[in-house]
């Protein structure tokens, strides 16, 4: 039989989930939602967080999170249940949408390294937001997988410092969310 | 203006302990007498006491407690009342805003410590935000599945003056609970039920938060249905516990007829319960051929532990309502196979699971529990427990036969509970009967409130159940660590007369079960506070029991023949 606890019996897959949770943005809320991730034992594989409708205090929280399909449910019954959440969005499970993330990307050397990081830079699509004679910092807006083979990549070419802002996303289509 | 608030919110007793961050709002109740001020003795009395209040009539209780370790003493009853979903409204003194995060003399972040303890919490850093954020504790606390709410008043926000508005409407931005049930659920609901040949109302305390009317619609369903009826320990007295269509309680220390009849049953209709781990016994064996209508307010209580095949989210008491009014203006009858099923549930009942072994040597727990049910039955009575076998053998042997009456920490077991929640209970019956039913280890963990008791005048009965130990330590010890007693004995027991005594209360002691009905008709007919302690058998476990990790169908009873020592494996040994 189908059970749910964990440990138990049935093993269902583990997905990737986002989840786009519109809340009040009043003082402790961010908190709440953090502290509710980690005293149920929920994954956050990452989350980001700001003020979407200024006149009403509204922001808006998107999370990745991993687990199997009854746990994401239980994720946002769970989220609903917050007192300052006005609505919890299961991306995955609205149809297509869009994920972004951006990262910053420093690198350091000189001589063929520099070049050939300049050069994959290039290749990624990435921008270059600093350089000076012994270091480059990169900026590459993309999905989260694009981003990991980017950082894959400088790790060979001078990598020295790594600043990820975790994912930002929206259904495609003119549906709002 | 917060003393103003409570008024409005039709406040009557509040429950605290003065200290230097709450002193305004002491000078102001010092000032009035429509809120009467119970002065306890330790700030989780005074929490337990607001659940005993509020769980006895359906009202919020209200906690006022000092900053700092005033908060932070108070956080286990926010946490008890968080697991049984006890409406409670908790207000915590803080350090005046300039102070905040400066490390203060009494400072603790209050709300970031009672965070996952609460329904909902708020710190009120502006005098104008007072009034929306003391009417919004109360709205929170007591509608949707109740909880506890804090609100932590900086003692600059109390001095400060505002603008103070009623409250006008009861609603929130975000949080609307919703109390209707889907009448197509409630149809499809009521043909499953009609169709079931084994089906079984498992019923929580969903349906005593819900108010006395859903007892009373839960009372006419069984009727309508014939359907057998099971309880948790939080749904007790939801239906009469002498009733012939009632199971007793179920789950681990449950009966045998209660716990085979969900594990054999073919629908489980789950109403205002969790399906919480001393209910299910081990999972994936739970009630395996079973369909599950499952009726809750919460969506997250929803397919939490078990999947079920419908859920209806609503108030238990609309939506009984609505299915009483479907199953009987649709004309359903129940399957003729209903009979079959009782009767193979009254072969069941005829193994007499709670059968226990007479003495005339020593007095039996079990006994002392009949006796003193006998007792007071035909009284008005309020039961509150404390956590552990007496606990339990007052749910198998105290017959509840109306909502509101038994109060018990269920969700998180705090030992100390039943004292000060008896108080609370007291508090608003001052005419009833009110009891707590006390094991030697649990009443030590809040004995201070008999000077509450004795201050305001609230009779409490304190009946203890002394068999100096641990008893269900002690009991697990013996099933799991091969009867390596470690520290379940309660060596150095006071000599609880004395103690009485010296808090001007009555003790009485009973030894021999000659001597037990004397002894309670001397508890119940001596005013003012009294403690009877029972000195009863000390090695009695507390069966039938599913021992962890084990199934309904797999209990351990209390003439079996099997080494108790032994009946539980490895992996049932990890569980709790």
């Amino acid at each position: 039989m189908n059970t749910l606890a964990s440990g138990q019996s049935v093993q269902e897959p583990i997905e990737r989930h986002i989840l786009s949770v519109i809340v009040d943005n009043e003082p402790g809320v961010l908190a709440r939602v953090a502290s509710l991730f980690s005293g149920r034992g929920y994954n956050i594989e990452s989350l980001t967080v700001t003020e979407t409708q200024h006149d009403s205090h509204i922001s808006r929280l998107t999370i990745v999170t991993r687990g199997t399909s009854s746990t994401v449910a239980q994720i946002r019954s769970q989220l609903n249940r917050l007192v300052p959440v006005h609505r919890v969005i299961d991306l995955t499970l609205e149809g297509l949408f869009v994920e972004r993330e951006l990262c910053l990307v420093k690198v350091a050397g000189t001589g063929e390294a520099r070049q050939e990081a300049l050069r994959l830079a290039q290749a990624f699509g990435a921008r270059t937001l600093d350089a000076t004679l012994n270091s480059f910092v990169f900026e590459l807006a993309a999905g989260s997988d694009a981003i990991e083979r980017f950082i894959n990549v400088m790790a060979t070419v001078g990598l020295v410092d790594v600043c990820r802002t975790g994912s930002a996303a929206t259904t495609r289509g003119a549906g709002a969310v | 203006m917060v003393i103003r608030a409570l008024q409005d919110q039709g406040v009557k007793h509040i429950f605290g302990y003065p200290g230097g961050s709450v002193l305004p709002l002491y000078d102001v109740i010092f000032q009035q007498d429509v809120i009467q001020h119970i002065l306890v003795r330790h700030e989780q009395g005074a929490a337990h006491a607001a659940e005993g209040y509020a769980r006895s009539t359906g009202k919020v209780g209200v906690v006022l407690v000092t900053s700092g370790p005033g908060s932070t003493n108070a956080v286990t009853g926010l946490a008890d009342a968080f697991a049984d979903s006890i409406p409670l409204v908790c207000l915590t003194g803080q350090v005046p805003t300039q102070l905040i995060g400066t490390d203060a003399f009494q400072e603790c972040d209050t709300v970031g410590i009672t965070r996952n303890c609460t329904k909902h919490n708020y710190l009120v850093k502006n005098v104008a935000d007072l009034p929306r954020i003391m009417h919004e504790a109360f709205y929170i606390a007591s509608s949707g599945r109740p909880g506890p709410v804090v609100v932590d008043l900086p003692k600059d926000v109390q001095f400060a003056t505002g603008t103070y508005y009623k409250p006008e409407n009861s609603s929130h931005k975000t949080y609307r609970p919703g109390v209707k049930g889907d009448p197509e659920r409630i149809r499809k609901a009521v043909d499953m039920m009609a169709a079931a040949a084994r089906p079984v109302l498992y019923t929580g305390g969903g349906v005593i938060n819900s108010g006395p009317k859903a007892s009373e619609t839960l009372r006419a369903l069984v009727k309508a249905t014939g359907f057998p009826i099971t309880s948790t320990l939080m749904g007790l007295g939801a239906y009469p516990g002498d009733d012939d269509a009632f199971l007793g309680m179920l789950g681990m220390h449950g009966t045998y007829e209660a716990n085979l009849t969900m594990h054999d049953s073919d629908l489980i209709v789950a109403v205002g319960a969790r399906f919480d781990d001393r209910v299910t016994g081990r999972l994936d064996a739970f009630a395996p051929t079973a369909r599950i209508i499952h009726i809750d307010i919460d969506p997250s209580s929803i397919n939490k532990i078990v999947p079920v095949d419908l859920a209806i989210i609503g108030d238990c008491g609309s939506v009984l309502e609505d299915m009483l009014a479907a199953w009987t203006g649709g004309g359903k009858t129940a399957n003729p196979s209903l009979k079959a099923w009782w009767k193979q549930i009254n072969g069941w009942r005829a193994r007499n699971s709670l059968a226990y072994k007479p003495s005339t040597e020593f007095i039996k727990p079990q006994y002392a529990i009949e006796r003193l049910y006998a007792a007071t039955k035909d009284r008005d009575t309020y039961i509150t427990t404390e956590v552990g076998q007496h606990q339990m053998w007052a749910a198998q042997f105290y017959k509840f036969r109306e909502p509101n009456r038994l109060m018990t920490s269920g969700g998180l077991g705090t030992m100390g509970y039943g004292f000060p929640s008896a108080i609370g209970v007291q508090t608003a019956h001052p005419e009833s009967l009110v009891i707590d039913i006390a094991g030697d280890g649990s009443i030590q963990m809040n004995i201070q409130e008999l000077a509450t008791a004795a201050q305001h005048n609230l009779p409490v009965k304190i009946f203890i159940l002394n068999n100096e130990y641990l008893g269900m330590v002690r009991q697990w010890q013996e099933l799991l660590h091969g009867g390596r007693f470690s520290h379940s004995h309660t060596a150095a027991m006071p000599d609880f007369i004395k103690l009485a005594e010296a808090y001007g209360a009555t003790g009485i002691r009973c030894t021999k079960p000659e001597d037990l009905d004397g002894a309670i008709e001397k508890m119940l007919n001596t005013p003012g506070v009294v403690i009877l302690d029972c000195i009863v058998e000390k090695l009695e476990n507390c069966l039938p029991m599913i021992p962890s990790g084990k199934a309904h169908n797999d209990m351990l009873l209390n003439d079996s023949t099997e080494d108790i020592g032994s009946v539980i494996d490895e992996k049932g040994r990890a569980l709790v």
